[in-house]
């Protein structure tokens, strides 16, 4: 059991299939509706008493020698299920095969003063964050084990070395393994922590390692949230009050109640739910519902309208976010002038598995099952629901389907909360695929108009910005706005790299009743469209090449220059294409990293588009496991890629038009691209994130070709919505 | 009162007849490798093969699979020795995991009718949803599937 193909079992030779499977035989094959397995059966990921020495609270040794890492971070497919305990492992010097992960307690965390440190996850931070202190885990408990080997052999410390999970002595011949020093290790105290390796020492950080998760997400059994099954459980469907803000006015009832299965219906302010013995009893006896609703004062509002107030702002000169130099009065001496307006959608995360909680109130206690970017939040929301202190409220944390972001928000377990005070019974709370997507919180939308002076030469002279959109952070931490400017709103347009002497970037805050929250890689991406897609309008404005008209505004980064150089050299940049083909370049640096894009696309004539390659490459400073590197690249260039072509939620009559993928394409297969990732590393000190940096520049680089292709500009997306037939 | 032959096992679960199969393995026979994404065939999570076929269980009628052969992820190996599920952990394939379930019954699928499948034939069948994009590896590890099943038979 004890190796990585079975990371997560709690109970050694007990996992979930062989449960079902014995319960099968116990009734002669015969299995008439019944509701298992037991938890203590389950094969989930989340913390466990495990069996072993406890050298400190990341890791746990058994007397067979298996490590077990608790990590604090959630896995969405970004990897950090592998990565986290990578960096534990890179001081600890055991044997990767008897490393097991397993998620940390929030509920530990809390009661031990943060013990877990920092347990959200988002804007790509986990390895970034935690590597200095999870690498300090793993050499502490490595010179402990030494030290209680030497203790024994009676013989210095410094005698000893640890490898591949065993404690040498050279000089007396003394060997003995982890998992028999882990006891007397935990006892140990050190009188000094050790150093910690650098960049250029490390022997397991920067190899491609197998994903630990891999094994149970071929065969079925990784417990998400959605898998939970507890003794007693019962399944609730719920419907949200369409338009936000609105109320729940009334509903009878009855039509569910007399429903086989159903065992309640729950009314809230806002939201009706029906309680029954399966998931599909559940729903079937919602859908016989007819729930009346006061939408309240929204419930004419449209993204129409919203684009239409948003446009309008851009007529006046916003908040400053930036100013350098004098650019307006650039702006009326230059040689040419041009100017553009871009427009991007609100978006809703789509992750694949449907928002899910699974609660279970007892008189002392509350059980949490879900898949959360933030567990320590998802406690807090349960305590708060449920009434109860902090220390009664335990989270079991899932494998999540998916994030992007969606996960980080804990409204659907204060939901599920609200549903358990009603119920006697542990109960599963799942959203549909509609609820899923038209309670979501979205990407905010943006219009930008962006001005440029070129001089007589073709030299950037002046730019200005102005861009009108939500605060993500106003809803938050609204003291982080509190002067009209929320810099995640602002990500690739202040502070950037370009050189650009006379610049003014405006900032006009908006909001609407629309809730919004944070996608993969956030601001950047809708500004990353705008601008970069603006540069290209300058570039070809100044007759230049996109990639040398950028090169000529990053004099002062050469390592964004690298990164860029890289791009255009493997993409082949110079190469001539027929027309109907073209080649987009497109840059950002998000998240502490610098990546670059190259698509390259076939438009047909009646407008088709094909991305048929992209190209990118990527700065992250240093890395953990390469191989997941390359993962989370192609992950975000498809990810951005179904954004470019279908991406948008759209607003009407107060509520999100659409909730299902029949009417929210992503992109497919047969859809995707070629994708090759270059690392371009320039190592020392820098970690940069992955997880995020690769989605912001795939858009305007789709766009940029295009327009190289046929020689029309995208300006508003989703390129769906866009004639692009040519002849 | 339905009898339904899930991976080998006969069960007679008492269920409504228009209940979709989906919530039938997942509710009443806690198969949960079958995922719910979307309810309406269009992401393919909830693939399972039906006398051979991949289908989506989210809208199939229980009763329209009686006395037909199911098999779902649980049933496809006992110990991920399937090529598929060989070539997917040698290509490092799942990120999140939620739809490779369904990725990986469609992919199998494929195989049995296509012993050496080209780019289109994989085009043409897998149509399933991958949030997170594993869409490249998946491709190179059908590829490998094939090869895999080659040499065992």
């Amino acid at each position: 059991m004890n190796t990585p193909s079975s990371l997560s079992s709690a109970l050694p030779g007990f996992t979930r299939r062989s449960f079902v499977k014995a319960t099968l035989s116990a009734t002669g094959g015969l299995a008439l509706g019944f509701h298992l397995p037991a938890i203590a059966a389950m094969d989930g990921p989340w913390a466990t008493d495990v069996e072993g020495a406890e050298i400190n609270a990341w890791l746990v040794i058994a007397p067979d020698d298996t490590v077990t890492i608790r990590v604090a971070q959630s896995d969405m497919g970004q990897g950090v299920f592998t990565a986290m305990p990578m960096l534990v492992a890179e001081e600890l010097e055991c044997d990767w095969q008897h490393v097991r992960a397993e998620y940390a307690s929030a509920n530990r965390s809390l009661r031990e003063d943060r013990i877990y440190q920092r347990m959200g996850t988002g804007g790509s931070n986990a390895v970034r964050i935690s590597r200095p202190y999870l690498q300090q885990a793993g050499a502490s408990a490595r010179e402990r084990l030494i030290a209680a080997a030497a203790s024994e052999w009676g013989v210095p410390a410094s005698e000893c070395r640890a490898s591949k999970s065993r404690v040498i002595h050279e000089a007396s011949g003394h060997s003995k393994r982890y998992g028999e020093l882990a006891a007397a290790a935990a006892g140990i105290t050190l009188d000094a922590e050790p150093e910690i390796r650098k960049p250029g020492e490390y022997q397991l950080l920067g190899t491609s390692l197998p994903r630990l998760d891999v094994p149970a997400k071929v065969d079925g059994s990784a417990v998400y949230g959605i898998d939970v099954r507890v003794p007693g459980m019962v399944y609730a469907a719920v419907a949200v009050c369409p338009v936000w803000e609105g109320r729940l006015q009334s509903v009878d009832a009855a039509p569910a109640r007399s429903m086989r299965g159903v065992k309640d219906v729950v009314t809230m302010d806002d939201a009706v739910a029906v309680v029954a013995d399966s998931y599909w009893r559940a729903k079937k006896a919602l859908e016989a519902l007819s729930p009346q609703w006061d939408f309240g004062e929204h419930a004419g509002a449209s993204s129409e309208a919203f684009k239409a107030r948003f446009l309008a702002a851009l007529d006046e000169k916003g908040t400053i976010a930036e100013e350098a130099g004098d650019a307006y009065g650039q702006l009326e001496n230059a040689a040419t002038v041009i100017e553009a307006d871009y427009s991007a959608p609100y978006l809703a995360h789509l992750a694949l598995e449907p928002v899910n909680c699974t609660v279970h109130i007892q008189r002392d206690r509350v059980d949490v099952w879900t898949g959360s970017q933030n567990p320590e939040s998802v406690l807090t929301v349960a305590a708060e629901e449920s009434g109860r202190p902090t220390e009664q409220v335990h989270v079991h944390s899932c494998h999540l389907g998916g994030g992007f972001g969606r996960r980080s928000r804990p409204d659907f377990v204060a939901r599920a909360v609200t549903i358990a005070r009603r119920v006697e019974a542990p109960v599963q709370v799942i959203y549909s695929r509609e609820e899923d997507t038209r309670t979501g919180h979205f990407r905010p939308m943006a219009e930008f108009r962006l001005r440029a002076g070129l001089d007589a030469e073709g030299k950037p002279a002046a730019l200005v910005n102005r861009s009108s959109t939500h605060s993500i952070l106003a809803g938050l931490r609204p003291e982080a706005v509190a002067n009209g400017i929320d810099q995640s709103s602002l990500s690739w347009l202040t502070n950037s790299p370009y050189a650009f002497a006379h610049r003014s970037i405006e900032h006009h805050l908006q909001r609407t009743h629309v809730p919004v929250w944070f996608w993969r890689a956030v601001g950047a991406t809708q500004n990353a469209f705008a601008l970069e897609s603006f540069l290209d309008e300058m570039a070809h404005a100044a007759g230049q090449c996109p990639w040398r008209f950028r090169r000529a505004l990053l004099a002062e980064r050469p390592d964004i220059i690298r990164v860029l150089d890289a791009a255009a050299e493997q993409a082949g940049w110079n190469t001539a294409l027929p027309r109907g083909q073209g080649r987009g370049i497109a840059l950002v640096e998000s998240f502490g990293s610098i990546c670059a894009q190259v698509a390259e696309v076939d438009v047909s004539q009646s407008g088709e588009v094909t991305v048929k390659r992209v190209v990118s490459t990527l700065d992250c400073g240093n890395t953990v496991n390469p191989q997941t590197i390359d993962e989370q690249v192609q992950s975000s260039v498809v990810y951005g890629l179904s954004a470019a072509f279908w991406g948008k939620v759209e607003i009407q009559d107060g509520r999100a038009r659409h909730g299902n993928f029949d009417r929210h394409r992503v992109l497919k297969m047969a859809e995707t691209p070629k994708m090759e990732t270059h690392l371009v590393l320039s190592g020392g000190d820098k970690w940069g994130g992955v997880g995020e940096p690769a989605v912001p520049p795939v858009v305007p680089a789709v766009c940029n070709a295009i327009f190289a292709a046929i020689g029309k500009r995208v300006r508003t997306l989703p390129l769906s919505d866009q004639d692009l037939s040519w002849s | 009162m339905i009898t339904l032959t899930v991976n080998g096992t006969r069960y007679e679960i008492e269920v409504e007849a228009d209940t979709p199969l989906l919530w039938v393995l997942r509710d009443h026979l806690a198969l949960t490798g079958t995922k719910f994404g979307c309810g309406m065939a269009q992401c393919g999570a909830c693939t399972i093969h039906l006398d051979g076929e991949p289908i989506r269980s989210c809208v199939i009628p229980a009763a329209a699979a009686a006395g037909r052969r199911i098999t779902t992820i649980e049933g496809l190996s006992d110990d991920r020795s399937h090529p598929v599920q060989k070539a997917w952990i040698e290509h490092d394939v799942p990120q999140c995991g939620y739809c490779q379930s369904g990725q990986i019954m469609t992919a199998a699928a494929l195989l049995e009718q296509k012993s050496d499948p080209s780019d289109a034939d994989i085009d043409a069948v897998m149509t399933n949803i991958c949030r997170c994009g594993t869409y490249q590896p998946m491709r190179a590890a059908i590829h490998r599937a094939a090869e895999l099943a080659r040499e065992v038979s």
